[in-house]
């Protein structure tokens, strides 16, 4: 909302504060000033002046010289450029000196010789928009009445003298989207006395009834529906003063008739419309949903197709206007309309609103009537109208008006107890500064002794409850002074649930693995799938869809982090960043059954390409398979996982067939690790051996253990034993690990590999590895001969089911 | 005899001085007082000797030995040092070389900002909650006081998945979810951080950021425990000095509501290019708890009252390290995030 400073001046007294200060006293108490504009901002010494006369240049076809009486006591002589000057036209100077909004600065010139003392000004220039301009002026100089008194500073004669307030209002404060509206919180602010406008109508001898008939039909979508009539309306341009304080309100001045029901919206928040009453059916209007398949011409001439939860306005044949959005072109009025029917109604919001959006339709109107306008203001609003329109010489207005109402009209009650207002702010407001308040506010008070009995305009529809009622007192009373206490309540403990400090140990322990962790959207999309390889009747196809993306790249939900973590992989990639390892924590979404929430899957990704940091004493660490998999077993271990085995996985199209695995806990497959297919890496403009893991991080906060505790040391020695030997290629680690296990008996306590070698020396086709047994027993002390019994009995087995040779 | 025995003396003397290391010092040792040594060669000599003489040389061999076996321990105590500290020597290193990279993962800023978060409003005695991300329109509306067509909806372009589930738009949804569950049980005191969405992408705009979501039930909470809460947290977050200012303002699930703002962290509330030479920064939106949003979720507000706020952690992350640009923190540069 724009809020002419000067405008507002009429209705409340503000010769005691700046538009600055006022500014700010208002944003400090709940109606925002978002921005001040000085609308004269940049012009000086600019005055009217009438044009003498005017001679052709000698030297330039295009130049015009014209002598000009500016007040100054003696004629000025100004070259213009400009085609539209006539001798005897007022037209704005600026004198030399003078500055324009552009920043130009006049001075003494020649032009083509001949002296130039100044400069006669376009509307454009001096900072109007050129459309509002009355036809003559536009693309020229800007031709002011002939009656405009010359010498005059132009910003007054322009209403440029004024500072707009521009209002960030909050969706409650719908009743600030009219001049009275916000003159009656302006005094409440102020604590200076409101003056709204006197309206007095000054009716014919005709009677409106016999000349027009309402019926509104659907009444649930429109509650109250004046209607004024006037005859013998002659069009014509509204005033000069009507037409600034649209023009500072940022609305066009159009014609007298139009600028009366915006100006009458802008004073009194009400929209109007006039319809040209000789075009309606019938003389008949009616308030009604539209039928199927019904059309209407609106006035920016298209057709409209209609749906039956549009609210219409119709005559007795068809729609003549879309309620409360757009007016339908048949019934427009025109230069040859003899006489209106004005329309003050009371529309449904939130029909509105979905007509509005449905049709890309927003307009000053219907934005009032989403917000809510004043159901017991439809009348003066009319009436409004119906002064103006005798007042600028438009019409006539015929006696009385037909006012529809489908509900009561009444100031609502509410009861204010002091007590609550304590108890809700913390602090007693005495109670005459609680009256003072809210009368200000222009609401009736009652004093019942503790209890306030407060009538409530029906402008202000934004309060229903005591509550509503405490924060106009608490914000006029100023939140700054409310004082500032602490809950005294019993002591709280905060804590992190399981979850939570599972989820903080995960984060942790990657991080000081060396993985930096990233945050991407939730988005994604089919194509980033296929980039990764996923068939199409995968699970992880299924997505959550979105109705309205922003873009196709974003219209569904992730099912994966790990084309996240390429994308940032790649982003950084061609970025010349070399090494790589990141992870995330973060949601995946599984669609489920129509009409319930999806599943949200908490899931930990990381990705590593390249090598761990350069470093002068040795070779970097490639980051492959076996750096990633011992941070996903640090993780393990930290999370105090037991169960874990990983077992290969060929058939994952989006990673390495040779090269991945699935991570299994006590044999449910909780995630997968490996290497991701070249292709993979390739769609993602990677190249290089880019490896990741994904785990079901949910099921990781589920199998974790965090409980320690403590088993006794050994008190005996153990023995350790290396054994090595040569095995098929083909033989996993885990097989033999097994093996070992399995027979290494209750004195068998660890077994590590500590080397692994296919080359020379060793077969085609096989591999030698070792490792590193330790016995201990909790009672004694191992002998030579029991540990040897039981290594034999490993070798043993380890010969039998994977053929393994012992090397000597 | 005397003379072999002052000769023998003599050179073990030289032949000690002369040893370079231990090893030489050794076959010294060996040369002249080894069981085949020319010290005891001597001795074995006395045979010949008459009886007088015997125990006369026999001493003197004695004290030989005893002298030269005193000048060996010496002799070797010194090489013996001077082995250790040649040996310090060679191993001298560059110290001022690198050490042996240990390379720590670096937690998101946003991680980090939200962490902080959680542990001062834990210290306050807040529970932290959680709640989906895809929410039904009850939770992220309506039981918020924000009906289907409600004007204040257009403050939030949502995403949505179906007519009645979208894309949470704020945390406030945890609100109900929570009480629904603790209701009619006091005090509740819970923040929910998390990933809200909104259909806005722009330079200051990201279809996904975060939020943490705060609100405290019980007896007797007024709006004044609203401020000194929001003081509390302000100070403990951008130092003691910090004040708090409190703006009338519009939220369909408080009444009274209030936005506040921080005194500049940048200017101290001089003014500057930050806070738009207002010398305030806004930061948190908070209110008192509509009655009907209490009454909805099962309390009775005639019972309690309860306030609530919330504030987004893209904000807070910027000012606190003077990110001038929204979209770093979701590009993931990893020459960005290094820096924290």
């Amino acid at each position: 909302m724009r809020v002419s400073y000067k405008w507002l001046k009429e209705y409340v007294d503000l010769s005691q504060t700046t538009p600055q200060e006022l500014a700010d006293k208002m944003t400090m108490s709940g109606v925002a000033v978002e921005h001040l504009e000085d609308l004269g901002e940049g012009i000086k010494n600019i005055v009217t002046g009438r044009l003498a006369k005017i001679e052709k240049h000698p030297d330039a076809d295009k130049l015009q010289i014209c002598q000009v009486d500016a007040g100054t006591g003696e004629l000025l002589q100004i070259v213009t450029g400009a085609a539209n000057v006539r001798e005897g036209q007022v037209v704005p100077v600026a004198l030399v000196g003078a500055e324009l909004p552009s920043g130009l600065k006049i001075k003494r010139s020649k032009l083509r010789g001949v002296e130039s003392l100044g400069m006669l000004c376009s509307g454009k220039e001096l900072g109007l928009d050129e459309k509002s301009l009355a036809e003559e002026s536009q693309g020229g100089i800007l031709i002011l009445p002939a009656d405009t008194p010359i010498g005059k500073d132009i910003k007054e004669v322009l209403g440029l003298d004024d500072v707009v307030l521009e209002l960030e209002l909050t969706p409650n404060r719908a009743d600030c989207l009219s001049m009275v509206g916000v003159a009656q919180e302006v005094a409440a602010v102020l604590g200076v006395e409101f003056h709204p406008p006197m309206i007095e109508v000054k009716e014919t001898e005709d009677n409106i009834e016999g000349l027009a008939r309402v019926d509104i039909v659907d009444t649930d979508l429109c509650k109250r529906y004046v209607a004024r009539i006037f005859r013998n309306v002659k069009t014509a341009p509204s005033p000069q003063w009507m037409q600034q304080r649209l023009r500072a309100a940022g609305m066009r001045p159009i014609s007298n008739i139009v600028d009366i029901t915006n100006y009458v919206m802008l004073e009194m928040g009400q929209p109007l419309h006039a319809f040209d009453y000789d075009t309606l059916g019938g003389q008949q209007i009616i308030v009604r949903r539209a039928v199927p398949g019904e059309e209407l011409v609106t006035l920016d001439n298209s057709v409209r197709k209609l749906e039956p939860e549009m609210l219409v306005i119709a005559d007795a044949k068809a729609p003549v206007g879309l309620a409360g959005v757009m007016g339908g072109l048949d019934s427009e009025v025109t230069d040859e309309t003899k006489t209106i029917l004005l329309e003050s109604a009371y529309f449904d919001g939130a029909c509105i609103r979905r007509t509005s959006r449905k049709l890309g339709l927003g307009s000053e109107a219907s934005k009032r009537f989403e917000k809510g306008i004043d159901l017991g203001g439809c009348v003066r609003a009319a009436d409004r109208a119906a002064q103006l329109m005798v007042e600028l010489g438009a019409g006539e207005i015929v006696r009385g008006v037909i006012d529809i109402c489908v509900t009561s009209v009444e100031d609502k009650v509410i009861n204010l107890s002091l007590e609550r207002v304590g108890l809700i702010l913390g602090i007693e407001i005495p109670k005459d500064n609680v009256v003072n308040i809210l009368k200000g506010l222009g609401f009736g008070v009652e004093d019942q002794g503790a209890q306030l009995v407060v009538k409530v305009p029906t402008r202000r529809n934004d309060i229903t409850l005591e509550e509503d009622l405490v924060e106009e007192v608490a914000r006029l009373y100023g939140y700054n002074n409310i004082p500032t206490t602490l809950p005294d309540g019993p002591t709280t403990q905060g804590a992190r649930t399981y979850g939570q400090q599972v989820h903080d140990l995960i984060r942790k322990t990657i991080l000081s693995c060396g993985l930096t962790e990233v945050l991407t959207l939730s988005f994604s999309n089919q194509k980033l799938l296929d980039n990764l390889r996923i068939p199409q009747d995968d699970s992880q196809r299924r997505a959550v869809v979105l109705q309205n993306p922003l873009s196709e790249e974003q219209n569904m939900l992730r099912t994966t982090l790990i084309p996240g973590l390429l994308e940032v992989t790649a982003r950084n990639f061609a970025r010349r960043v070399k090494d790589i390892a990141i992870f995330e924590l973060g949601n995946t979404f599984e669609p489920t059954t129509e009409g319930k929430l999806p599943v949200e899957h908490l899931t930990l990704a990381g990705m590593a390409l390249g090598q761990t940091a350069q470093n002068w004493q040795g070779k970097p660490v490639t980051m492959d398979f076996y750096y990633l998999k011992g941070i996903v077993e640090a993780l393990f271990t930290a999370l105090g996982l037991t169960g874990v085995s990983y077992a290969a996985e060929k058939s994952n199209p989006s990673f390495h067939p040779g090269r991945t695995a699935k991570v299994l806990v006590k044999g449910e497959e909780i995630g997968i690790i490996g290497q991701l297919h070249p292709d993979v890496a390739e769609n993602f403009d990677l190249s290089g051996e880019v490896y990741a893991f994904q785990l079901a991080a949910d099921k990781l906060v589920e199998k974790a253990d965090l409980v320690k505790k403590y088993r006794s040391l050994p008190r005996f020695p153990g023995m350790e034993r290396d054994m090595a030997f040569v095995v098929a290629r083909d033989v996993e680690a885990a097989r033999i690990l097994e093996i070992i296990r399995a027979n290494g008996g209750d004195l068998l306590q660890d077994v590590t590999i500590f080397d692994l070698y296919q080359g020379q020396q060793i077969k085609e086709g096989y591999k030698s590895m070792a490792f590193s047994l330790k016995y201990q027993a909790p009672d004694r002390t191992l002998t030579d001969e029991e540990v040897n019994q039981v290594q034999a009995g490993i070798e043993a087995k380890l010969a039998e089911e994977v053929g393994a040779q012992l090397r000597g | 005899m005397r003379d072999q025995l002052a000769k023998i003396k003599e050179e073990a003397v030289a032949a000690l001085e002369a040893a370079r290391d231990l090893e030489q010092l050794n076959e010294v040792r060996v040369k002249f007082l080894g069981k085949k040594g020319l010290l005891t060669g001597v001795l074995r000599g006395m045979g010949g000797l008459s009886a007088e003489e015997r125990p006369v040389i026999g001493q003197l061999a004695n004290e030989v030995r005893a002298y030269l076996e005193e000048q060996l321990e010496t002799r070797q105590e010194s090489l013996k040092s001077a082995g250790k500290e040649s040996r310090l020597l060679v191993e001298t290193i560059d110290v001022t070389l690198p050490g042996q990279p240990v390379v720590l993962g670096k937690m998101h800023p946003l991680t980090t900002v939200l962490e902080e978060i959680k542990d001062i409003f834990m210290g306050l005695g807040f529970t932290i909650e959680e709640g989906p991300e895809v929410e039904t329109d009850y939770y992220n509306f309506e039981a918020l006081n924000l009906p289907k067509d409600h004007p204040a909806r257009d403050m939030q372009d949502s995403f949505y998945i179906t007519a009645e589930t979208l894309l949470r738009t704020h945390t406030s949804p945890v609100q109900p979810r929570t009480m629904e569950r603790l209701a009619p049980r006091v005090p509740v005191k819970a923040i929910a951080p998390g990933k809200v969405y909104r259909r806005d992408d722009d330079a200051t705009h990201s279809p996904m950021f975060h939020q943490v979501e705060g609100f405290i039930i019980d007896k007797g909470i007024t709006f004044a425990d609203l401020k000194g809460v929001l003081l509390t947290f302000v100070q403990q977050m951008f130092g003691a000095d910090r004040e708090i200012r409190l703006r009338p303002s519009f939220f369909p699930f408080t009444e009274p509501s209030a936005e506040v703002d921080v005194s500049c962290i940048m200017c101290n509330g001089a003014g500057c290019r930050v806070c738009s030479q207002t010398g305030w920064l806004e930061i948190l939106g908070s209110g008192m708890m509509h009655p009907r949003v209490l009454e909805m979720s099962g309390y009775d507000p005639k019972e309690v009252t309860g306030f609530a706020f919330g504030m987004g952690v893209e904000r807070i992350a910027m000012l606190k390290y003077g990110i001038d640009d929204l979209r770093l923190l979701f590009e993931n540069d990893l020459r960005f995030l290094a820096q924290f």
